[in-house]
């Protein structure tokens, strides 16, 4: 009964202080990380910021310095990566170029010593769960990279390992295939049961697949929730900055009317804060604004707003992005639909404005 | 695009066929046009195909040389032997070569460019030389004998010159850089990840290089074999330096024929021989490289 209790609650993967070194650059910097069964996990971070060697380390191609892996609660750093009960699908697919589609996905099972009728009955299910059915007796090179990628992830499906590592599943598909396949690859995800955990730098892709993300800066995450909580109260400048877009205000605290507010350069009144700041007076801290709370409008809104004029607008179809200079030559970002910037143009002047809650006061 | 003219695109394509046309086809058809003549004394030592007896302009060919080469078993002894000696010659350079090249493709980039120039350093010497340098090494009182008895191992010098192992010795050390280099090339060409995706996939490194290195270097074993077995069937420097009286190789027979015998119809009868009896593997190797490369 104890036992079964503790199964319950012991996480999937753990990772215990893992740090690895290459030469005199320390890529993973003691990462603590723990994955729940079932999870949609993304590594989120910039290019070289050690979420490739941590997904190697899990992976086992890499052996961390220090730290500890643990799968179900069993400690598998120092196992090859052959007797590790975790698949991976390779950025490159690292498709076998001298075996078809089935001799890929067979390939595991065969190393298993699963005998060949039950192996056809798998890789035939898999090549369905990928659609990829009538794809069987394709070499790789003959598929599109779409394709591809399918084989890749039912190959890395084939042995219903406990944990499938993703690195950068999405990357070398253009841009219209992704956003398709990142929703088939939640499907698929949901549907198998299997837990991924999946490299990305791209945070649209993490944001819209993640079940939670980690973000991952210099070896280090410095951040990790689910993705609304990522994105609306980014806890560090760089988490704010690197996810979305984002205006950020450095001041120093200083008391309001009746809130605290925010002291900034080339602003001739304090920026209210939201209610829940707790930080003494006087604190150095950053205002993090997401475009799109701010509010333009031409007349002067009551309350608290910053004169600006508009300095270029950028179409994406149903939403534009304004630049706009405020006061000192400040660049602020605004995010409306398009049919409201329509009204605007180079040059207008506007009242941007947003409400003190809408706001993240950060402080790292 | 910029037009090089039919011209300039004719001349492109046509230099390195008048090439092989002027250096390799002519030389070959005159080998082949005196294989067909015979023996004669005079300069050359050969008979003229054609010839005018007054009514006109005749050819005459005669297919004795060929006749006699398989009439007299010396020669297909010779072949066989060759052919012998330059495919276990082949099979050791792949033994010892393997390694080798896998070692240099997966060292560290650094090192790779090192490693490469030891292995093409002995280019930098003459060929003859290092032939000739075996003997020191080899002959009774030379080197290795020596060695061999300071340390006490033997007491008596060991019979390392002279026989079928000094030949196939210097052949394996001849022609081991011929093997080493476009095995390098296939391994280092291999993409890495394939090796981890394999690892990841369940197989053990046994497994992992014998179900996916292995199938992916066999362009390169092919392209490697070719170039040993090719040039050490016809090999006459070796077999002539290092080997003994038993050594029997195609290549010392056709010079033997040509400068001892002064037969140069026979000679080149053995030359047209040698070259289709290679021309077969090449093909064929060739076949199979490019099925490889589309299928």
């Amino acid at each position: 009964m104890t036992t079964a209790v503790v199964r319950a609650r012991m996480a999937l993967l753990e990772i215990v202080g893992a740090s690895k070194w290459f030469g005199a650059t320390l890529a993973v910097d003691d990462v603590s990380l723990s994955i729940e069964c079932g999870e949609l996990f993304a590594l989120l971070g910039p290019s070289g910021c050690g979420k490739t060697t941590l997904l190697r380390m899990i992976a086992g191609l890499e052996i961390p310095d220090s730290g500890r892996i643990l799968i179900d609660g069993v400690d598998i750093t120092a196992s090859p990566p052959y007797a590790r009960p975790v698949n991976m699908m390779f950025q490159s697919y690292a498709l076998f170029p001298h075996m078809d589609v089935a001799g890929n996905i067979a390939f595991g099972l065969r190393q298993e010593g699963m005998d060949r009728r039950h192996i056809a009955a798998r890789v035939g299910e898999v090549l369905a769960l990928v659609q990829m059915s009538d794809y069987g007796a394709r070499r790789p090179r003959e598929l599109s990279g779409g394709q591809r990628q399918r084989v890749a992830l039912a190959r890395a499906l084939a042995k219903m390992p406990r944990l499938v590592l993703l690195d950068e599943p999405l990357a070398a598909l253009d841009r219209k295939l992704r956003a398709e396949t990142r929703i088939e690859l939640i499907g698929i995800q949901e549907r198998v049961g299997t837990t991924f955990l999946v490299v990305t730098h791209d945070q649209e892709e993490a944001l819209g697949m993640a079940t939670r993300i980690a973000v991952m800066n210099r070896g280090r995450i410095v951040q990790i929730g689910t993705p609304a909580e990522i994105y609306e109260r980014p806890g560090s400048r760089f988490v704010a900055d690197f996810v979305g877009e984002v205006n950020l205000f450095d001041g120093e605290l200083t008391t309001g009317f009746n809130c605290l507010a925010l002291t900034v350069a080339g602003f001739d009144r304090p920026i209210p804060l939201p209610s829940d700041t707790l930080l003494p007076e006087g604190a150095a801290a950053t205002l993090a604004l997401r475009p799109e709370r701010l509010q333009l409008c031409r007349e002067r809104p009551g309350g608290f707003a910053v004169a600006a004029t508009v300095s270029s607008i950028s179409y994406f179809g149903g939403a534009s992005t304004v630049h706009l200079a405020a006061g000192e030559g400040r660049l602020l970002k605004a995010r409306l639909p398009s049919a409201d910037a329509g009204c605007l143009s180079r040059g207008t002047a506007v009242w941007a404005s947003w409400l003190p809650d809408d706001g993240v006061v950060i402080t790292r | 695009m910029i037009g090089i003219g039919r011209l300039g695109r004719l001349t492109l394509i046509g230099l390195p066929f008048a090439w092989l046309g002027l250096f390799f086809l002519v030389p070959l058809l005159i080998v082949l046009k005196i294989s067909l003549a015979q023996s004669a004394i005079g300069i050359p030592p050969y008979t003229s195909l054609f010839f005018d007896d007054g009514s006109g302009l005749k050819i005459q060919v005669s297919l004795a040389n060929f006749v006699l080469l398989v009439h007299d078993d010396l020669y297909l002894r010779a072949y066989l032997g060759a052919l012998g000696n330059a495919a276990l010659a082949t099979a050791l350079c792949l033994l010892f070569g393997y390694p080798i090249a896998h070692a240099i493709a997966r060292a560290p980039k650094a090192w790779r460019h090192l490693l490469l120039f030891l292995v093409m350093l002995p280019f930098w010497t003459s060929f003859l030389i290092r032939v000739y340098a075996w003997i020191a090494i080899l002959k009774p009182n030379g080197l290795l004998n020596q060695l061999l008895i300071a340390t006490g191992l033997i007491t008596a010098p060991l019979p390392l010159l002279y026989n079928a192992f000094s030949v196939e010795l210097g052949l394996v050390y001849s022609y081991l850089p011929f093997m080493i280099l476009p095995l390098y090339g296939s391994l280092s060409a291999l993409d890495e990840c394939l090796i981890e995706a394999a690892a990841d996939l369940g197989a053990r490194p046994v497994r992992a290089f014998l179900a996916v290195t292995l199938p992916l270097s066999l362009p390169g074993i092919a392209a490697g074999s070719l170039l040993v077995l090719i040039p050490a069937v016809g090999e006459f420097v070796i077999p002539d330096l290092l080997g003994g009286a038993d050594t029997l190789m195609i290549g010392k027979v056709l010079w033997d024929e040509f400068f001892n015998n002064r037969d140069w119809p026979v000679a080149s009868a053995v030359a047209v021989v040698l070259v289709a009896a290679l021309a077969i593997p090449i093909l064929f190797a060739q076949k199979f490289l490019e099925q490889e490369r589309t299928a």
